[in-house]
């Protein structure tokens, strides 16, 4: 029966083309219009760690002595705190993270110095985070205790100094440095760069920059701040540092701290170990409040500091009011398409079709529709994505469509298609036969 | 026009004149907030930055900062940019309009406050007021006997030395009116860091670096500090000379240095057009829906409008056969399209209103401006009209002989 229906449904759409392309371009731009900005919310909302976001944590310490223990704390340690922390070694895997801006030279005659930014963290980073590597690999805990003088590049850098071979051993100058290259990373790009994120209340919603791409060159943490002393921002102070840019007795934060917890137990001793170093510091005359600590999960850090930009959440809503319209147009269109073949329904019901095959005739050709509309939908969600990757934002080269998405397109449009079909098709069966047969 | 006939020919096509009013509702709805957006957009975008934007550059160079002549070599650079021909101006500066990163702090009225009064941005560098071109409103600029290093400040800060501190500041008009409402501003002093300020000079206009809120866009204060970190401004003669200017300056810094990194080299008007690429893309984006939106609205009218007609073919005939002339049929259903609409654009505005106030809840929009509702009323209004035209001229066309068949 369905292959008849089909058939009857192709014929159908083939009789009136101008309402059939009405109805299809009505689906095609509100699905198109829809998939593209719901992708880009896909995109930039989801989890950049799959399957160990919940073990990883964000830890706060609110060292600023003019904090109150009811504001949130500081979004980044001081010095101190984050080394302590970090060297007492109660997570399963910490890393302490910091970035600046570094020249760049190379060895290779001609090119001229660049600056470029500079992650610095700790040898866990690569592990705690499923870093990939192309060639060699991370560094010891021994190059972060010696300080050594070696550097993790990224499959871009390595692309444009080494046209992609592998460079392990060679030799970059990081400011007045010689450091030689460790690893160097495969394409890795997390959405967003989370170990970054940070600051995000005082974004005024303009978030796309946590969209950014991972930094050029990434070397041991303390490595980091002998190489570019001198050249690290502070996140705030509560008093101007002594030194600009030297920042590790600074009154200042400036330094992230990550920890992988592996279960709930180590979750709660940690919290506790937090807490206890912020109350012990307090006792030590060095805080002046220590009740203000907290430790997020890495999503709860995420949607605290509210990384999904406004703007791509208003195209959103606006994206699905628009397909909503689109779907009123559609019930419109199919209705007068459904009841102007009246006298043809008639006949079909007198030569005994039941109201259950009417029906199903016809939802099956506004399935057909939404198959149709979809795949130009497809096409339009396509060029609406490409039109983003032109856009000059952080995120522009994530806006592609993956699996989920693309079958998430087609049963957009045929489900909505089937909706809108859905009251013109019973209308459609209730036509009278016999009433209808006078007429003809 | 008799509208009673046409009332209770639409009570027995419930449906149809439905689907018509919640289409012009819902694109009333979308598109009164969406231009409103718009308009917003548009607004920032030209925000007026207080400074010669036309005739200026901005140059930031890295890695002068540590070297241990940087004084000396930050005079070398402004003396050879002075030079080249075409410059008016020139400075070197902390941060500049447009320029993103900005150094921000609490302003207090007293130094026994707990809270800030406000939080405003730190402009300094000598020279920056005609550098800029800033128009001075009330009060001196700032004189070189009130300059004082940057790294001394910095030093003084941290010895609590009060006396190697600025001792005065500018300020913007803005700032003084929002910190000390209908009085003069002159001579007046605040606290930063607890250290006592006063403002001797007020500026029309200057904005910040980077805005995160624009009812606090112009707090914006000059310090006698001079810098030399490596970032310029130079303002030209006339607008023409900048490209040339720029490339003469490049070439003249690398001179001097050539071990120097160029990190931002561009005129003030492109830095303008990078800093609201953000709010022109939406606005781009926004003007696309719309115009979208209104064309499937009245595709959706023209495919309803047909749909009615063909249904209604015998009745028209029977009207045209009893005497109706072709313009009573055209006058009908355009009459029938305005009351549909006009319920529509009735709901319309409600919703529209709806999500005004959903967007001023999570998006801090502001409420929607009355204007919309006449304007965005007579725009549905005419589409509905020129999308009707075409079915209801069908309409008109058909004979009287149609009602002669098969009744």
């Amino acid at each position: 029966m369905f292959g008849y229906y089909l058939d009857l449904a192709f014929h159908s759409l083939r009789r009136n083309q101008v309402l059939t392309a009405l109805m299809v371009l009505a689906i095609a731009v509100g699905i198109g219009a829809s998939m593209t900005t719901l992708t880009v919310v896909h995109l930039l909302s989801g989890d950049p760690l799959p399957g160990r976001s919940q073990a990883i944590f964000y830890p706060q310490v609110d060292a600023d002595p003019k904090g109150k223990d009811a504001n949130e704390p500081l979004d980044m340690l001081d010095y101190r705190t984050a080394v302590d922390l970090w060297s007492a070694r109660r997570a399963d895997r910490q890393a302490l993270v910091v970035q600046s801006q570094v020249r760049l030279n190379t060895a290779e005659a001609g090119k001229p110095p660049v600056m470029t930014t500079m992650l610095s963290a700790t040898t866990d980073f690569f592990s705690m985070f499923n870093v990939p590597f192309r060639y060699g690999g991370p560094w010891s805990e021994q190059d972060d205790a010696a300080r050594a003088r070696v550097v993790v590049i990224t499959d871009d850098l390595n692309q444009k100094l080494f046209n992609g071979e592998n460079s392990v051993g060679r030799t970059l100058r990081l400011r007045d440095s010689d450091v030689r290259i460790v690893g160097v990373l495969k394409p890795w790009r997390p959405s967003p760069q989370f170990y970054a994120v940070r600051g995000g209340r005082f974004a005024g919603g303009d978030t796309s920059d946590f969209y950014t791409r991972p930094e050029d060159v990434i070397t041991p943490f303390f490595t980091g701040l002998e190489v570019n002393d001198g050249n690290f921002l502070q996140f705030t102070c509560w008093q101007m540092p002594e030194r600009p840019g030297h920042l590790q007795n600074a009154p200042c934060v400036w330094v992230a701290l990550w920890a992988q917890l592996n279960d709930a137990a180590k979750v709660a001793a940690y919290r506790r170990y937090v807490a206890d170093y912020a109350a012990q510091q307090q006792a030590a005359g060095r805080f002046t409040h220590a009740g203000n600590t907290r430790l997020r999960d890495l999503m709860g850090w995420l949607d605290y500091n509210g990384v999904l930009p406004s703007n791509v959440r208003l195209q959103a809503w606006l994206a699905v009011a628009f397909l909503g319209i689109c779907l009123v147009n559609m019930v419109g269109l199919l209705l007068a398409k459904f009841l102007r073949r009246s006298g043809e329904i008639g006949l079909r019901r007198a030569l005994g079709a039941s109201r259950a095959a009417v029906f199903t005739q016809y939802m099956v050709e506004s399935g057909l529709i939404g198959l149709i509309g979809g795949a130009f939908g497809w096409l339009l969600t396509l060029a609406g994505l490409w039109f983003i990757r032109q856009q000059p934002v952080a995120y522009a080269d994530l806006a592609r469509l993956d699996v989920p998405m693309f079958m998430l397109t087609f049963l957009a449009a045929i489900g909505a298609s089937l909706l809108a079909g859905m009251l013109p098709a019973v209308r459609a069966c209730r036509v009278v036969p016999a009433w209808q047969l006078k007429t003809l | 026009m008799d509208i009673l006939p046409i009332l209770s020919t639409l009570r027995r096509h419930k449906i149809t004149a439905l689907l018509v009013i919640i289409e012009i509702a819902l694109t009333c709805a979308i598109v009164c907030n969406a231009v409103f957006i718009i308009s917003q957009r548009l607004d920032r975008m030209s925000m007026d930055s207080g400074v010669d934007e036309h005739r200026l550059l901005h140059i930031q160079l890295a890695d002068i900062g540590d070297t241990k002549d940087k004084k000396s070599r930050t005079l070398t650079d402004l003396a050879a940019l002075q030079q080249i021909p075409g410059v008016a101006e020139v400075a070197s500066v902390m941060q500049v309009p447009f320029g993103n990163s900005s150094s921000n702090s609490g302003i207090k009225l007293d130094p026994k406050q707990k809270l800030s009064t406000l939080n405003a941005t730190m402009y300094s560098g000598e020279n920056l007021v005609p550098a800029l071109g800033l128009q001075l409103v009330a009060g001196r600029d700032l004189r070189p006997d009130d300059f004082k290093d940057f790294d001394d400040v910095v030093r003084g800060a941290a010895a609590k030395d009060a006396k190697s501190l600025p001792q005065v500041i500018v300020i913007t008009q803005n700032m003084a009116q929002r910190l000390w409402p209908g009085q003069q501003a002159l001579g007046k002093q605040i606290y930063l860091m607890d250290y006592p300020m006063t403002v001797v000079g007020v500026v029309k206009e200057l904005i910040r670096p980077s805005i995160w809120d624009d009812s606090a866009k112009s707090y914006s204060m000059i310090f006698p500090m001079r810098m030399a970190r490596g970032e310029y401004v130079v303002r030209t003669k006339t607008p023409e000379d900048r490209e040339r200017v720029l490339a003469a300056a490049l070439a003249k810094l690398k001179e001097i240095n050539p071990h120097r990194v160029v990190l931002k080299k561009h005129t003030f008007d492109d830095m303008r057009h990078d800093f609201f690429q953000n709010d022109r893309a939406m606005a781009g984006l926004l003007i696309g829906v719309c115009v979208a939106l209104l064309i499937v609205t009245a595709l959706g009218i023209v495919g309803l409008g047909s749909f009615w007609v063909a249904q209604r073919r015998r009745q028209i005939g029977v009207r045209r056969a009893l005497g109706a002339t072709r313009t009573n049929i055209l006058r009908y259903f355009q009459t029938e399209n305005f009351l549909l609409a006009t319920i529509g654009i009735v709901v319309g505005m409600v919703l529209a209103y709806g999500i005004n106030l959903l967007l001023m809840v999570h998006y801090e929009l502001p409420r929607l401006p009355g204007i919309y509702f006449p304007v965005g009323a007579v725009l549905l209004w005419i589409i509905g009209q020129l999308a009707v035209l075409g079915p209801a001229m069908r309409a008109a066309a058909v004979p009287p002989v149609v009602a002669t068949r098969s009744v």
